[in-house]
């Protein structure tokens, strides 16, 4: 059994990961990132939009400054988000963008003069001025006041993922991809590194580290449509859970997108809509005019998805071998447009469907996008209950992003939160000494060898991995989607009850030998499905609709009884539920609870007395 | 009634002692919109799951699954198979070290590489959080993430002849990458910097021109003319050198 011994380990090598181990690096700490595939491959590298940042460079972003993007922040949030680090991120956003530009990113620079863009389908002109020329270019996004994303062309993600791991390469970060942890080695009071699985070799091996930090991007895979990658299954999430100890936050918290493309839901960006794009039912025949009368196709993400499954639900859906589906249709956008505005669209159509958007229609349905929940941490990164863990990124409720995640935010968030809990995470490795007890590493090891010789001599059964975890995906899918209610809800936790039974009968029908994928699905699926019951669980108890977590049954913000965050416990690995604890969403409060400004805005609020339950504006 | 599909697909284990490498075959119904990607995994689910291959984004992004599809290499994600015939051969990339079966070991020859080229800006200057950051022209941000486009697939260096014949040849994908930097105003490197590394037989004077790696890149790079730009500028820093002498 091999050992490998660092200061500083990090489970993921996206963003987040890669930003606090080149912090780590700088302070003179050794650090290995984990990944399941090579650095770059990480799902940051996917993102396409930009990095949120108040720079101000643009003439469409003058005035802009840190006050404005935090509290555009905290409404998106739907006042779900912890204040105090909502400050943190706008505050320290504009200073890691310039840092990115001086390591390396290209990002988009201001041209001075006139030019023309977009807004709601029509032209309009602006002037760049001279002063700001070669400064950071900033783009529009949905819910900023300011334009004030700062991109790289339509790849800023992959330029900046880029940038990060050549600084890694640099600053003699290890990555040791192809290894996936399974386990945390811990005590119930600290971690000291994980036990992991070599994806090149099948063997178990040893990392053992003063400080571990868990930056392995959201769970969206738990769903069974997704625009996540393969490998944002939430495996790093299981192995806190596991322990315990460890709770996770608002795992409710699930945004959905509306235009994922059938079947294998790649986005198709919300530009379509903004240059004019309809959608369309079975008939086609377009129907999101006839609910939403002003700004039909334009409304805002959450929204859109609710109606477009609204309508799916009343029999309007296409039906196909993937399941249902509605279209989008850009063909009256003419070639000109659709070739140049629109070329990633035109593109993914025709590379990924086989589909000319420029005579046919896309099929799309509403799909998982983004995990707002995950490893809950204080605004150091430091996770609840463990001495020496840490998390950052989609991994991680650190929480700026409450119930709804602005987009650009997340990208941001990926090396702000990597820089600030980087350091934090170097003033700890500074000051703290580790034992580690051979006993307690050795007990971790014999429990994962036990688990793995157990899959594959089918000891508790043999369930297959991939019905289990179909069933899972699919009660997850009708009963914890866009629209919930205590029925579904009701119904979901009990399906998934009878998925956690099944997942710890699971057996392989391979051999197990060597990297066996099947094995590496089989070994995180219990735990899996218990995140899932975590989503549905703290869903069917959330009585109240606030950002992404919409309720039928219960359609007001509710700030009297739920301006909090659920902290969710897997306190016994025999229990069928998890347990669910409450915090105060927020200890401080710039921005108090009021109307977003879009979107519904029924309110119960904090200062209405129990029982009446008036309705605000 | 659809098209069955015949895929021939690579086995090999190197974990099993017991393994052969051999050609395995399945047969798959073919369903509307269907990528590889939706066909090998309904292979591993539904017939063997053992079998081994590697995806990520699943989106063309980023460049987990080239293999040799029919005979080229590609990106199996965004490979339809309505654009294939009804039998389908699957080999992994070549030149790369084998995981098993599809699944091969990019990772590592990447890291290599990063490490080769020194793959980061080289520069003096000190990282000021106070200050304004420093102007660029917005030509050259674009034209540096043009070469920044690279999904490091290995599809060109399974291509390339040379890297066919020696195992030292640092390929289409690592020249690309000086490129980057080269053009770069933020590196400090001088062209004679830049000669230590890639003026030698395994870079720049080590590819034959066959030109396979443009042909193949999922990515569309312009490959030719990065190697015919660091041929002459890599050219004309070998003679200077030879007249300094």
């Amino acid at each position: 059994m091999q050992t490998i011994y660092t200061d500083f380990l990090v489970v993921g090598a996206g963003l987040a990961g890669e930003r606090a181990a080149v912090q780590a690096a700088d302070a003179g700490f050794s650090a290995i990132c984990l990944s399941l595939v090579p650095a770059r491959r990480s799902h940051s590298s996917a993102a396409q939009g930009g990095m949120q940042a108040s720079l101000g460079n643009s003439v469409m972003g003058e005035g802009d400054c840190p006050d404005v993007h935090f509290a555009d922040t905290v409404k998106g949030s739907d006042w779900g988000c912890d204040q105090e680090v909502a400050r943190l991120f706008a505050d320290t956003a504009p200073i890691e963008m310039r840092r990115l530009a001086h390591w390396g990113v290209p990002w988009n620079r201001v041209v001075p003069g006139k030019s023309i863009y977009y807004k709601g389908g029509k032209q309009f002109e602006k002037v760049e001025a001279e002063d700001k020329e070669g400064l950071i270019m900033a783009r529009s996004f949905g819910g900023t006041a300011k334009w004030r994303t700062c991109y790289t062309s339509d790849g800023t993600g992959h330029a900046v993922m880029c940038t990060m791991d050549n600084r890694c390469a640099e600053k003699g970060v290890e990555v040791h991809d192809k290894t996936e942890a399974i386990a945390l080695i811990q005590d119930g009071e600290t971690c000291f590194g994980v036990v992991a699985r070599c994806l090149r070799t099948g063997e178990l091996r040893v990392y053992l580290s003063k400080a571990t930090m868990i930056a392995a991007g959201g769970f969206g895979r738990i769903y069974p449509n997704t625009t996540n990658a393969v490998i944002c299954d939430g495996g790093a999430h299981t192995m806190c859970l596991n322990t315990g100890v460890v709770p996770m936050g608002n795992m409710e918290a699930v945004q959905f997108h509306p235009t994922g493309i059938v079947p294998t839901d790649i986005l198709v960006t919300e530009g379509c809509r903004g240059d004019g794009g309809t959608l369309l039912d079975v008939n086609e025949k377009r129907f999101m005019h006839e609910y939403e009368p002003d700004k039909a196709e334009l409304a805002s993400r959450d929204v859109v998805s609710r109606w477009m499954t609204h309508h799916m639900r009343e029999g309007h859906g296409v039906k196909s071998p993937y399941g249902e589906h509605l279209w989008l249709d850009i063909r009256h956008l003419g070639e000109e447009h659709i070739t140049g505005k629109l070329r990633e669209v035109y593109e993914i159509c025709t590379s990924f469907l086989g589909v000319d958007p420029i005579h046919q229609l896309i099929p799309v349905r509403p799909t998982q996008h983004y995990s707002m929940g995950g490893v809950r941490t204080n605004k150091d990164g430091a996770a609840y209950g463990l001495k020496g863990l840490f998390a950052a990124g989609e991994a991680a409720c650190w929480d700026m992003h409450g119930f709804n995640r602005l987009g650009g935010n997340s990208l941001a968030e990926t090396v702000v939160a990597g820089g600030i809990i980087g350091r934090k995470i170097a003033e700890y490795l500074e000051g703290s000494e580790t034992e580690f007890k051979t006993s307690l590493i050795n007990d971790e090891v014999r429990k994962q060898q036990s688990r793995i010789d157990a899959l594959v001599n089918c000891t508790n059964g043999s369930e297959n991995v991939y019905k289990v975890r179909k069933a899972m995906q699919d009660a997850l899918h009708k009963g914890a989607n866009i629209f919930r209610n205590q029925q579904g809800l009701e119904a979901c936790v009990a399906e998934l009850q009878e998925a956690l039974i099944r997942s710890k009968n699971v057996g392989l029908r391979s051999d197990g030998k060597g990297v066996n994928p099947e094995l590496a699905s089989a070994l995180k699926l219990e735990g899996q499905v218990k995140m899932a019951l975590m989503v549905a669980y703290g869903a069917l108890q959330r009585t109240e609709s606030r950002g992404s977590h919409n309720r039928e049954d219960f359609t007001a913000r509710n700030d009297r009884d739920w301006l909090n965050r659920t902290l969710a416990y897997w306190k016994n690995t025999d229990d069928t539920l998890p347990t669910l604890e409450y915090e105060p969403a927020t200890e401080v409060v710039e921005i108090p609870p009021g109307d977003r400004g879009y979107g519904k805005s029924e309110i119960i609020s904090a200062d209405t007395p129990k029982g009446k339950g008036k309705k605000g504006k | 009634m659809s098209r069955l599909l015949k895929f021939n697909i690579f086995r090999y284990n190197p974990e099993d002692t017991q393994s052969e490498p051999h050609m395995q075959e399945f047969v798959l119904e073919e369903t509307d919109s269907m990528t590889l990607f939706i066909a090998l995994n309904r292979i591993r689910e539904e017939q063997d799951p053992s079998l081994q291959f590697d995806f990520c984004c699943r989106a063309g992004i980023c460049g987990s699954c080239g293999m040799v599809i029919n005979g080229r290499p590609g990106l199996a994600c965004h490979t339809k198979t309505r654009d294939l015939p009804g039998e389908i051969t699957l080999l992994p990339l070549p030149v790369f070290k084998l995981v098993g079966d599809l699944s091969v070991d990019t990772g590592s020859w990447f890291r290599e590489m990063y490490t080769a080229t020194e793959s980061w800006i080289h520069t003096d200057k000190e990282f000021d959080p106070t200050a304004l950051e420093e102007r660029m022209d917005n030509k050259d941000a674009v034209a540096i993430y043009e070469l920044e486009r690279c999904v490091e697939c290995g599809c060109c260096i399974s291509a390339c002849g040379t890297a066919r014949l020696r195992d030292d040849f640092i390929g289409a994908a690592a020249l690309n990458r000086v490129a980057r930097f080269l053009i770069d105003p933020r590196d400090q490197r001088s062209e004679n910097d830049y000669y230590e590394i890639i003026g030698n037989d395994m870079g720049i004077f080590g590819c034959m021109g066959l030109l396979a790696c443009e042909d193949v890149c999922p990515k569309h790079l312009p490959l030719q003319n990065q190697l015919g730009f660091l041929r002459r500028k890599m050219g004309i820093t070998s003679l200077k050198r030879i007249f300094k002498k």
